[in-house]
């Protein structure tokens, strides 16, 4: 089966324009309001979906994700509740891909492998678990590979050209730049710099590209375009989910800026 | 190649099944940098050379080995002694770990420094060598932390540290090492983070381990040569872990050398405890695989115990390891139990034992009565109790 990751970014690719991808916590406030938020982003704009899998100690996440993910907690989410959000989605959509997010405890406890399996069987498309550098993902590659899932690496700024041979041959799906040294929804990038190292960076893959990390505002999103794949907004949203309730006309504006 | 227990971890970091680098990308390249540089640092003698120096010369070390014939009187089997590592510098076996990293981040080039700290010991010795070698430090500490420990909070601003209050999440130990890694990805030029106990991502487990070994590779020679000869039984507490580490890592191919951690038990097993070996479940947090307290989701959950030093949800990825083997034991005493054990310590002894090494004090008045008066114990007197006076007085309905 061809993975909706890739679906999207053929598409686009053939549209000249990048993608646009929005994070938001599952079960934030509630699984109710969560899965009506999920539903509502792709008609708002949103390309593809970031599902946060809410937990106690997102140790990359600033405060706003941090506190959406124990809003989510304290209302009842759990792994359980996350994939029957998946579930519950595609039985309305069954193009736009949904890449669940989060660390690797979790996944840890549910079983690597039934994991692959359910979210697989659930309708996600890939995943990123930010707590597993190259070093440590073995023992879940094992499993998404043969699920079709893609599991998406992340680079940073710091990562070197040698790092950066020891993350392609395991990333799939789109490479995830974080584009600050430091945690989600913190100060804003540095485009130039960003721009010239994902411009390195494409000279040793073909993998699409997208940046995420302190990307906030429509004008974020125009800068960052002509040099990425997609662009991801995450704390931003999460904070209009949670405080003004607007977080559909946001993401429009979002995607007018591409 | 011997049969050794001793050449643990891996070159990645792994400890059987547990240690190893769960950390975000964007950690990777400051994790490597500090394996690098702690590689070249630990074959180096001039390193060695600066930190011994600083050892006996800032800390007072060789911390004795003291026959705590009281103890041994009173409980009537094996004879007890006590390594005083409460004798150290700042109270603690806790700066034995900040002088070698300090030293490690200076030879890096770091500028600044950041820490985490529960009970505030960490911090205070983390506080105490950046005023000793002038550079600027930050020591995160949960917000309720910092109610609980107002002394040592005064302490290290009086050393010139900022304490930056940490609120997310429950405000303790762990929501506090988050912060200090949140800190760290953000400030990766300029900045190395000191962590205090022996978990982590690689390198920390074994490099906190082998700057706290100098405990038992001491404790070893004393006991040879007043006893000339090994002891039956090593006893020492355990949050992290690593004065227990620090103690037992000397002894761990000495077969006939029994080795018990105790952890902190709380209210007790089944209700509210600290205890990650005998009460939870392997799992992935801070960097490395160990046992951690969580619940069936992987949420993890937060520790309790009366010292705030013991009630970290997580335990050194080596001692996960030691626990599997079966080479060390790992036992709990409840809060009740670390109270009585804290008393007759301060009764018998005169020693006024910080409330973690009251409880292997309490395991001790478990066990000894049990073994031989040939038999020997060494129990780690890992730090002084005078940070605690307000906690046990409060227990005890005292008010200050």
């Amino acid at each position: 089966m061809t993975n909706r990751i890739d679906t999207v970014f053929a598409a686009l690719k053939a549209q000249g324009r990048a993608a646009l991808v929005t994070f938001i916590t599952a079960g934030d406030p509630d699984v109710k309001k969560s899965l009506e938020v999920l539903k509502s982003l792709p008609a708002a704009g949103a390309d593809i979906i970031e599902l946060g899998m809410p937990f106690t100690d997102p140790m990359a996440d600033g405060p706003t994700i941090q506190a959406s993910s124990l809003r989510a907690l304290a209302s009842g989410a759990s792994m359980q509740t996350t994939l029957q959000m998946v579930r519950d989605f595609r039985t309305s959509n069954t193009t736009t891909p949904i890449v669940l997010m989060g660390y690797a405890n979790p996944c840890f406890q549910y079983g690597f492998e039934k994991f692959a399996k359910d979210a697989a069987a659930a309708g996600a498309d890939g995943l990123i678990i930010v707590d597993l550098p190259p070093e440590e993902d073995d023992a879940l590659l094992e499993y998404t590979k043969p699920a079709g899932l893609h599991l998406i690496k992340l680079v940073t700024p710091t990562t070197t050209d040698a790092r950066l041979k020891a993350i392609l041959p395991k990333a799939s799906g789109f490479l995830y730049y974080v584009s600050i040294t430091g945690i989600t929804g913190a100060a804003s990038a540095d485009i130039p710099a960003v721009k010239k190292h994902i411009e390195s960076i494409r000279k040793h893959t073909d993998l699409p590209v997208a940046a995420g990390f302190g990307i906030k505002t429509p004008d974020d999103v125009a800068a960052f375009k002509s040099a990425v794949d997609a662009v991801v907004v995450g704390s931003a949203i999460v904070e209009k989910v949670s405080v003004a309730n607007d977080a559909m006309e946001f993401v429009k504006t979002l995607r007018a800026a591409l | 190649m011997q049969n050794t227990l001793r050449q643990q971890p891996d070159e990645r970091g792994h400890f059987g099944p547990y240690g190893g680098r769960y950390v975000a990308e964007t950690l990777m390249p400051l994790i490597l940098e500090v394996e690098k540089a702690w590689n070249t640092a630990k074959n180096d003698p001039t390193y060695w050379a600066q930190f011994d120096e600083l050892m006996r010369d800032y800390v007072g070390r060789p911390s004795p080995l003291y026959f705590a014939e009281p103890t041994t009187k009173k409980l009537g089997g094996a004879k007890v002694y006590f390594k005083r590592d409460e004798l150290n510098h700042t109270g603690s076996h806790k700066i034995n770990n900040t002088i070698g990293q300090i030293l490690l981040a200076m030879r890096m080039g770091k500028t600044r420094i950041i820490a985490e700290t529960g009970a505030g010991q960490h911090g205070v010795a983390t506080a105490t060598v950046c005023a000793r070698f002038g550079l600027p430090c930050t020591v995160f500490m949960g917000a309720t932390d910092i109610e609980r420990q107002k002394p040592n909070v005064f302490r290290m601003k009086l050393l010139g540290a900022e304490v930056r209050p940490v609120t997310s999440g429950a405000g303790t130990l762990k929501d506090a090492m988050n912060e200090a890694l949140r800190d760290w990805v953000t400030n990766v030029h300029d900045t190395f983070y000191i962590i205090g106990t022996v978990a982590g991502p690689h390198p920390y487990p074994s490099m906190v381990r082998d700057f706290q070994s100098i405990i038992g590779r001491e404790a070893r020679a004393q006991m040879l040569e007043r006893e000339g000869r090994l002891p039956d039984l090593l006893v020492a507490c355990i949050g992290g872990g690593s004065n227990a580490m620090g103690l037992f890592h000397p002894f761990l191919d000495d077969t006939s050398v029994k080795i018990m951690g105790v952890e902190a038990g709380g209210y007790g097993l089944d209700k509210a405890h600290a205890a990650s070996l005998n009460g939870g479940k392997p799992g992935i947090l801070h960097g490395n695989m160990t046992y951690l307290l969580q619940n069936a989701d992987g949420q993890i959950e937060e520790g309790h115990s009366i010292s705030a030093g013991l009630d970290y949800p997580g335990i050194g990825p080596e001692h996960a390891w030691l626990h599997d083997e079966k080479r060390a034991q790992y036992v709990s005493i409840t809060d009740e139990e670390a109270l009585e054990g804290f008393k007759q310590c301060t009764r018998l002894e005169g020693i006024i034992p910080a409330l973690e090494p009251a409880h292997a004090y309490a395991q001790v008045m478990k066990v000894a009565p049990k073994m031989k008066p040939s038999d020997i114990i060494i129990m780690n007197m890992c730090g002084r109790g005078d940070k605690d006076i307000f906690t046990v007085a409060e227990r005890f309905g005292v008010s200050l």
